[in-house]
C-alpha cells in the first residue's frame, strides 16, 4: 500500500512511542529507531514496526520512531494508528 | 610540672587555632604525596563543591597516582574523570558512581578496578587497614577554628556526619574544609578537635538546596503505594512486629511510603518501635515526633527536616558507619535491626540483588547499606515495581549481585509478593493469607511475557569494578561495557 | 455467583503506561475509555492502544469494560467493531437517553459478532445515564437489551442539565440516584455510581460511598487506583454480618439435609429475604458460601 501524507503518532511519555511515517525515494522500506531500552530490545522493537509494514504490504517509506519503552502492543498500536492516517482509509479488518 | 608560660605571648592565638590559609596551603602542610590515599564523604551528596574544590587544588599542585577512598561519589563529581585521565587520580574506592563518572569508568576510563563497598563494609575496610587514608578532606557545615565540627549548623546542613567520622577517627591527617567559621567551641562536635589536623575557611562548601533538600516527598505514585501497602502487610502479619520492634527504610518511593503505612497498624494496635536506624527521612522524625519510634539512629540525614530534626531531638541520635553497620566491630546496630525495607534495580529468581548497575550493565547506582542491613535484618523485604518502562527488575540472573539471595526474605512487588523458600517459617506464616504470595520464577515469567525476550548485556573481558561483601570479601566483579 | 462489581477505574484509552498495569490495583472492572478522557485528535490511535493491549495483555479475572464514543460521533461505529473483535467483556455506553439507543448499538454488536463467528450475545453491554430524559426512561433502559449487565449515573452532565451543581454532600443527585436503582433493581441488573472527583478528599469520598451503598448500589465508578481499597473496605461486611450470613447458610443446609419444609434460626423463621441478604453478604466478603443453597 502507498501513503497518501506524513502522519505521526503517540507521544514521548513513558511507556509510549512516538511514530512518523513519511515516504521513501526508493523502495525500501526504512526503520530509524532510537530508544533507552535499544541495548536490550531494539531489534524486537524493529521487527514489530516491521511485521506491521508487512501486514498492510507497506513499501517505500520511512518509519522514524522515538521509543520511550513501550511494549509491543503498543509499538504494533502506534503503527497500525500512523498506517491509516498515511493511508487515509478506513479499516479494513481483513489485514489484521 | 605545668607550665602556664607556654600559652603567652605572640604564640597564643597560632596555638589555639588550626586555621589554614587557604586549600592549598593545607594540602601543603598535610604532607601529601603521590601514592597516597586521600578520603572524602558524601553527605552533601549532589550538592558537594568540597571534593571537586579539593581536587582541583591537588591536580594543580601537581600530584599524581593518588588513591580516592571516598564513601560514596554522586553526579556531581564529574571532573574526576579530567583528574583519572591525567593520572592524577589512578585508583577509587566508594560505595557508588552515578552520572558520567560512572559511565567512563564502566567503559574502561580506569586501568585499576573500583573497589565498590557497602558503607559497613567501608567502615570495616578502614578500621582494619585495608584503606589506610593518609589525608581527610572532609567538609563540615559549620567548625570552630580548632576543629570541632557538626553538620546541624552552618549555611548548608546536612544533619548526621556519620560517615566522615570514620575518616576523621583513622586518617593519619584530618583537614576540615568549612564554610561557616563558629566561635569556639563550636558544639555539639561531631567531629572533635583531638582528632584534626587543619581547618579552612572557604567560599562555600556547597550548594545548600542540593545538600539537604526539602522535605522527601511522600509517593502519589499509586504503583509505589501499593507496594508500600503490601510491604507493610508483610511486616505487620509477621512475628516481628511487636512492641519494641525495630526498622530501617531505604530513600526510595515504595520504601518510604512504609513507614506511613506501618504508622497506621503501629496505632491501631498500640505498638511503638524501640528505633529506626540508618538513613533518617522526614516520615521517621514524624513517627519519632509523634512516640511511636522512640529513637532514631542516624547516619545520614536524607532530607532537611531529618537534618533539623538531629538538633531538635535528644533521643535523635547521629551514629557513625562502624556504630552502623560494621560487620567486624564488637556490635554494630545492625545487628540489633528486625525489619529492613530495601529497593533494588534488579533481584533474580535466587533472590540475589543488583543495586550498582544499570540494565545497560553500567555503574549507575550505589552498594550503600544494602548487604549490610538485609544481612542482619530479621525480615528482609526488598521492594520493586515488576517493570520500569520496558525494563525488567525481576530477572533470571542479576548483572551484578551486591547482596546475596540468603539475606533477601521477601520481594514485594505490584504484581504478587514472593517469599525466599529458606524462609519455610515466614512461608508458614502467610500460609493463609489473603496477600497474592506466589513463586518468584513465578514473577520472573510474568515480566517476560509482559516485557518479551531482552537481550543480554554485552560484557568485556576486562575487569572495572570489584564488589566487596562486607566482610571484605569478593562477591562478584563488574566487566567493561563499551 | 455473581460477579462483584464494587469497584470500575476509568483508565484513559490513550495511556500506555497506564494501560498494561490497569488491573494491579484490584478493581473488579477495568473501563478503558474511548470518549471523554481521548483527545478528538486521538479517537483513532486511542482505539488501537485498547484493541492491541486486549490482545496481548492477561487481565485475568478482572472484568473489562471498554467507553466507547455514542454513535452521533464519527467515532461510536468503529469503537464498537473494534472493541467486539478484541472481545471486552463489556461495551459501556455514554450518554443513554431512550431504549432505543440501547437497541441501536445492539444491532451493531451483534453484526459484528456474527461476521467474526463470536456467539451472538456473548458481548455485555451497559448504559450510562446522563441526562433527566435517560432518568425518568431509567427502566426502559435498562430492559431494552438482554446484554445488559448493569446501568451506571453520570453526573457531571446530569448535574449541568439540571441546571445546579455537585455539592459535598450529593442532594442534587438523591432523586435521580435513587430513581436509578430502582430502575436496575426492577430489571435485575447492576446499579453503579458514579464517579468521585476530588481524589485528595478521602473523607468526602468515603461519605460518598456510604451513601450510595446505602441506597442499594453495587459499586462506584473510580478514577484513581487509591479509591479502590476505601471502596472495598466501606462494602466489607463486618465479622457479625459475616457469621450470621453463615448460620442462615448452615441453617438452610441442615433443614435440607432433613427435608425439612420451614427453616429456622434461633426461634426465627427465615424466609427469602434473609437468605438472599446473607448471600449477599457472604458474596461481598469473598467467601464461596452463597452459592450453594
Amino acid at each position: 500500500m502507498k501513503i497518501k501524507k506524513s502522519a505521526m503518532v503517540g507521544t514521548l511519555e513513558s511507556s509510549d512511542i512516538q511514530i512518523s511515517i513519511t515516504q521513501n525515494d526508493s523502495e525500501e522500506n526504512v526503520i530509524l529507531l532510537e530508544s533507552p531500552v535499544k541495548h536490550l530490545f531494539g531489534e524486537e522493537i524493529e521487527r514489530v514496526i516491521d511485521s506491521v509494514l508487512t501486514q498492510y504490504q507497506m513499501q517505500g517509506v520511512v518509519v522514524k520512531a522515538i521509543d520511550k519503552g513501550a511494549l509491543n502492543c503498543t509499538i504494533a498500536a502506534r503503527m497500525q494508528a500512523v498506517i491509516y492516517r498515511a493511508i487515509e482509509s478506513e479499516i479494513d479488518w481483513e489485514l489484521r | 610540672m605545668y607550665k602556664k608560660t607556654y600559652i603567652e605571648g605572640n604564640n597564643t592565638e597560632r596555638k589555639r587555632s588550626k586555621l589554614a590559609d587557604n586549600l592549598e596551603a593545607a594540602i601543603q602542610a598535610s604532607g601529601l604525596k603521590n601514592g597516597m590515599t586521600i578520603s572524602f564523604h558524601h553527605h552533601f551528596r549532589s550538592g558537594d563543591y568540597v571534593l571537586n574544590d579539593v581536587m582541583a587544588t591537588i591536580a594543580k599542585m601537581g600530584y599524581k597516582d593518588l588513591k580516592l577512598a571516598a564513601s560514596s561519589l554522586a553526579t556531581i563529581h564529574t571532573p574526576l574523570i579530567e583528574y583519572i585521565k591525567q593520572g592524577v587520580i589512578t585508583e577509587i574506592h566508594t560505595s557508588g558512581l552515578r552520572g558520567e563518572l560512572a559511565q567512563e569508568i564502566s567503559g574502561g576510563l580506569m586501568e585499576k578496578p573500583v573497589v565498590i563497598r557497602s558503607h559497613g563494609g567501608r567502615a570495616r575496610a578502614i578500621e582494619a587497614g585495608d584503606i589506610e587514608i593518609d589525608v581527610a578532606f572532609l567538609g563540615v557545615p559549620s567548625a570552630d577554628a580548632y576543629g570541632n565540627a557538626n553538620g546541624q549548623s552552618g549555611k548548608g546542613i546536612c544533619g548526621s556526619l556519620g560517615y566522615a567520622q570514620v575518616d576523621a577517627l583513622y586518617a593519619k591527617h584530618v583537614v576540615l574544609i568549612t564554610d561557616c567559621l563558629k566561635p569556639y567551641p563550636n558544639m555539639p562536635a561531631s567531629i572533635n578537635q583531638k582528632n584534626v589536623d587543619q581547618v579552612v575557611l572557604v567560599e562555600s562548601i556547597g550548594e545548600a538546596e542540593k545538600i539537604a533538600s526539602g522535605a522527601t516527598r511522600f509517593t502519589k505514585n499509586p504503583k509505589e503505594l501499593l507496594i508500600a501497602k503490601n510491604a507493610s502487610e508483610i511486616i505487620v502479619h509477621s512475628p516481628y512486629f511487636k512492641d519494641g520492634f525495630s526498622f530501617q527504610t531505604g530513600s526510595g518511593g515504595s520504601s518510604l511510603a512504609v513507614t506511613r503505612f506501618l504508622r497506621e497498624a503501629m496505632v491501631a494496635q498500640n505498638i511503638k518501635a524501640s528505633f529506626a536506624l540508618g538513613g533518617i527521612t522526614k516520615p521517621m522524625v514524624a513517627l519519632h515526633e509523634e512516640g511511636l519510634i522512640e529513637h532514631l539512629f542516624d547516619v545520614q540525614s536524607f532530607d532537611l527536616d531529618a537534618a533539623l530534626s538531629m538538633k531538635e531531638n535528644p533521643n535523635h541520635h547521629e551514629i557513625d558507619a562502624s556504630l552502623y553497620a560494621n560487620p567486624h566491630n564488637k556490635g554494630a546496630m545492625t545487628n540489633q535491626l528486625n525489619v529492613v525495607i530495601l529497593s533494588a534495580l534488579e533481584i533474580d529468581t535466587h533472590f540475589n540483588v543488583n543495586v550498582i548497575t544499570g540494565s545497560d550493565g553500567k555503574f549507575m547506582g550505589a552498594s550503600g547499606g544494602h548487604c549490610d542491613t538485609a544481612a542482619c535484618a530479621d525480615l528482609t523485604i526488598v521492594v520493586a515495581p515488576l517493570i520500569r518502562g520496558r525494563i525488567p527488575s525481576i530477572v533470571d540472573a542479576v548483572d551484578t549481585i551486591v547482596t546475596p539471595g540468603s539475606s533477601v526474605d521477601v520481594l514485594v512487588t505490584e504484581r504478587g509478593i514472593a517469599i525466599n523458600p529458606r524462609r519455610d517459617d515466614l512461608i508458614a506464616c502467610f500460609k493463609d493469607s489473603k496477600l497474592n504470595i506466589i513463586p518468584i520464577e513465578d514473577l520472573e515469567k510474568t515480566a517476560r511475557k509482559i516485557v518479551g525476550e531482552k537481550k543480554r548485556i554485552q560484557h568485556g573481558e576486562r575487569v572495572v569494578g570489584i564488589i566487596e561483601y562486607r566482610d571484605g570479601s569478593i562477591i562478584d566483579v563488574v566487566k567493561e561495557v563499551k | 455467583m455473581e460477579r462483584l462489581r464494587r469497584t470500575m477505574m476509568y483508565v484513559p484509552g490513550n495511556n500506555p503506561a497506564m494501560l498494561a498495569d490497569a488491573n494491579v490495583y484490584g478493581a473488579d472492572s477495568i473501563m478503558f475509555d474511548l470518549e471523554d478522557s481521548v483527545a478528538l485528535s486521538e479517537k483513532d490511535a486511542a482505539r488501537w492502544l485498547v484493541y492491541e493491549t486486549l490482545q496481548t495483555i492477561d487481565f485475568e479475572d478482572t472484568e473489562i469494560v471498554v467507553r466507547i464514543n455514542g454513535l452521533d460521533t464519527p467515532f461510536g461505529r468503529a469503537d464498537i467493531e473494534a472493541m467486539v473483535r478484541a472481545g471486552v467483556d463489556v461495551l459501556r455506553l455514554p450518554k443513554t437517553d431512550t431504549a432505543e439507543d440501547v437497541k441501536t448499538v445492539e444491532a451493531i454488536v451483534a453484526s459484528v459478532e456474527a461476521k467474526i463467528g463470536r456467539p451472538i450475545g456473548s458481548t455485555k453491554m451497559m448504559a450510562a445515564i446522563e441526562s433527566p430524559l435517560g432518568i425518568i426512561k431509567a427502566f426502559e433502559i435498562a430492559t431494552a437489551s438482554d446484554r445488559l449487565i448493569g446501568i451506571a449515573i453520570g453526573a457531571e452532565d446530569f448535574v449541568t442539565n439540571m441546571k445546579t451543581k455537585r455539592s459535598p454532600e450529593g442532594i442534587e443527585l438523591l432523586s435521580a440516584r435513587s430513581q436509578l436503582v430502582v430502575a436496575a433493581r426492577a430489571a435485575g441488573i447492576a446499579a453503579l455510581d458514579t464517579v468521585y472527583s476530588d481524589v485528595n478528599n478521602e473523607e468526602g469520598f468515603k461519605a460518598e460511598v456510604d451513601l450510595i451503598k446505602q441506597l442499594g448500589f453495587d459499586g462506584k465508578s473510580v478514577i484513581n487506583p487509591r479509591q479502590i481499597g476505601l471502596v472495598h473496605e466501606a462494602f466489607q461486611p463486618s465479622e457479625k454480618e459475616i457469621q450470621e450470613a453463615l448460620q442462615v447458610i448452615m441453617a438452610i443446609d441442615e433443614a435440607n439435609a432433613k427435608g425439612s419444609g420451614v427453616i429456622s434460626l434461633n426461634g426465627k423463621m427465615i424466609d427469602k429475604p434473609i437468605v438472599e441478604r446473607a448471600q449477599r453478604v457472604l458474596e461481598l466478603a469473598g467467601i464461596s458460601g452463597g452459592q450453594h443453597v
